[in-house]
């Protein structure tokens, strides 16, 4: 079932689409508010500020939105987003591609590609086990890590997963699951954080870095 | 009904909600599993308090007594933090919340379970194999407290109260080893520790113990909810077996 109102302000009912409203500025507005860190009034904020000079600054993004939503996709090695696949990271032969750090997702990429420390490729999850999401093991990208493994070269691979009951148990089915491969398996360290005072970090850290500790 | 407590409370479960709040589910002694709104509770300066099978102070603030209302928490012992390490204990602690939270109703206080839920975390800080026994004992506990306790004091064929080893998987009562006989295959394994609260049994004992608990909280407790096991518990009997 289809309706289509007369007045501007009314949305559009269809069975197939989500509803989206049929005057363009509101359109727009709702569907920048579903973007995570936009509100409705942030949304607003943007439109308003776009609408100004739409011809040079909303053309632009709407044509960079375009161009992205088409060139991209997701890396078939690795799981990550470019516009090619394999990806630039896969297919950078600077790179230890022998040393795979797993992420759950692609954010996570991004920030340690931010920070330059890890100089090997990557493997993204796509998430934790989460019984509360419905998250099982089969929906995550474990077995292309397995395929990954099996075809050769890997000579470590570093588990960057999120410090979290869900984090923690993802990595501990993953270590089974990489277990029978005789591939070293290391995780990242878990403590004190660079500039971080004792007295303020909370009582698990704390816990996590004295258990942690190591020889001065 | 009251509006606002505070009370200690161990965390069952924390559901994001919106951009960096979440929907967190405690139990208390007195106040039974409550849910209520952290905001902020998905955020990096809160996210480690939050997390299942950390035991808090909690304050809960509502303006109706039917409502969702607010929830804010201090630690009192990290426990998951601690049991991250260890495969076994953080599948126990898992296991533990995703229990509770599926089989008790909400606000429905049950101060046996909640003390027993103190002990098993307690006692997982020593490690998953001094706290794995406490945490059967408490699924037993738990079907007895939901009205489906299983009968462990004497044989229900012979009412003998010696060499109780098997437990009926129909009636949920105990089978001596004479009464067993030739029926063994058909019977759950009852193990000693069960029967024993000074014994924290082995590996064999603690499989068994999870086989007769989980047999009738998946027929009598999450079938009649329409509901699978909890994953967590599937994970931790996966663990003990490996």
């Amino acid at each position: 079932m289809t309706t289509i109102a007369t007045n501007p302000l009314v949305t559009v009912k269809s069975n197939s689409a989500p509803m989206r409203n049929i005057d363009p500025v509101e359109d727009l507005i709702a569907l920048l508010a579903r973007l995570p860190g936009y509100g409705r009034r942030s949304a607003r904020r943007a439109v308003l500020r776009m609408l100004m000079d739409p011809q040079r600054q909303m053309l632009p993004l709407a044509d960079a939105l375009r161009n992205a939503a088409e060139a991209v996709l997701p890396c078939d090695v690795c799981g990550n987003l470019d516009t090619r696949s394999p990806c630039h990271i896969c297919d950078d032969p600077q790179r230890m591609q022998g040393l795979i750090c797993v992420v759950e997702g692609v954010a996570d990429l991004w920030a340690l590609e931010r920070a330059q420390a890890h100089r090997g490729s990557y493997h993204v999850l796509g998430g934790t086990l989460s019984a509360l999401a419905g998250i099982g093991p089969e929906d995550l990208r474990i077995q292309p890590l397995l395929a990954r493994i099996e075809a050769g070269g890997v000579e470590e691979i570093i588990i960057a997963l999120p410090v979290t009951v869900d984090g923690a148990t993802t990595a501990h089915v993953l270590m089974d699951r990489l277990g029978d491969t005789g591939v070293p398996v290391t995780r990242l360290a878990q403590g004190v954080p660079i500039g971080g005072a004792l007295d303020v970090l909370d009582d698990g850290t704390l816990a996590a870095a004295l258990r942690a500790r190591r020889p001065a | 009904m009251s509006t606002e407590w505070q009370a200690p409370a161990i965390i069952l479960s924390a559901r994001p909600f919106g951009e960096g709040g979440a929907v967190v589910n405690v139990i208390t002694r007195d106040h039974g599993r409550h849910a209520g709104l952290v905001r902020g509770g998905a955020s990096r300066a809160q996210s480690a308090l939050w997390q299942a099978g950390n035991m808090i102070e909690a304050r809960w603030i509502a303006r109706l007594a039917d409502q969702l209302g607010s929830l804010s928490g201090e630690m009192v012992h990290p426990a998951a933090a601690l049991a991250m390490e260890e495969p076994l204990g953080l599948a126990l602690l898992t296991s533990l919340c995703a229990v509770a939270e599926g089989a008790l109703p909400e606000r429905e206080p049950h101060p046996v379970l909640f003390e027993g839920m103190i002990r098993v975390v307690s006692r997982l800080v020593h490690g998953a194999g001094q706290a794995m026994a406490d945490y059967i004992r408490w699924e037993a506990m738990l079907l007895a407290e939901l009205g489906f306790g299983i009968d462990l004091a004497s044989c229900a064929v012979t009412g003998a109260v010696e060499d109780l080893v098997f437990v009926s998987p129909k009636s949920g009562r105990a089978v001596s080893a004479a009464a067993a006989t030739g029926w063994e295959a058909r019977l759950l394994p009852l193990p000693a520790f069960l029967r024993a609260a000074d014994d924290d049994g082995a590996v064999a004992a603690w499989a068994d113990g999870l086989r007769l608990t989980g047999h009738f909280l998946e027929r009598d407790v999450f079938h009649g909810h329409h509901r699978a096991m909890p994953e967590a518990r599937v994970r931790l009997v996966e663990r003990v077996m490996a």
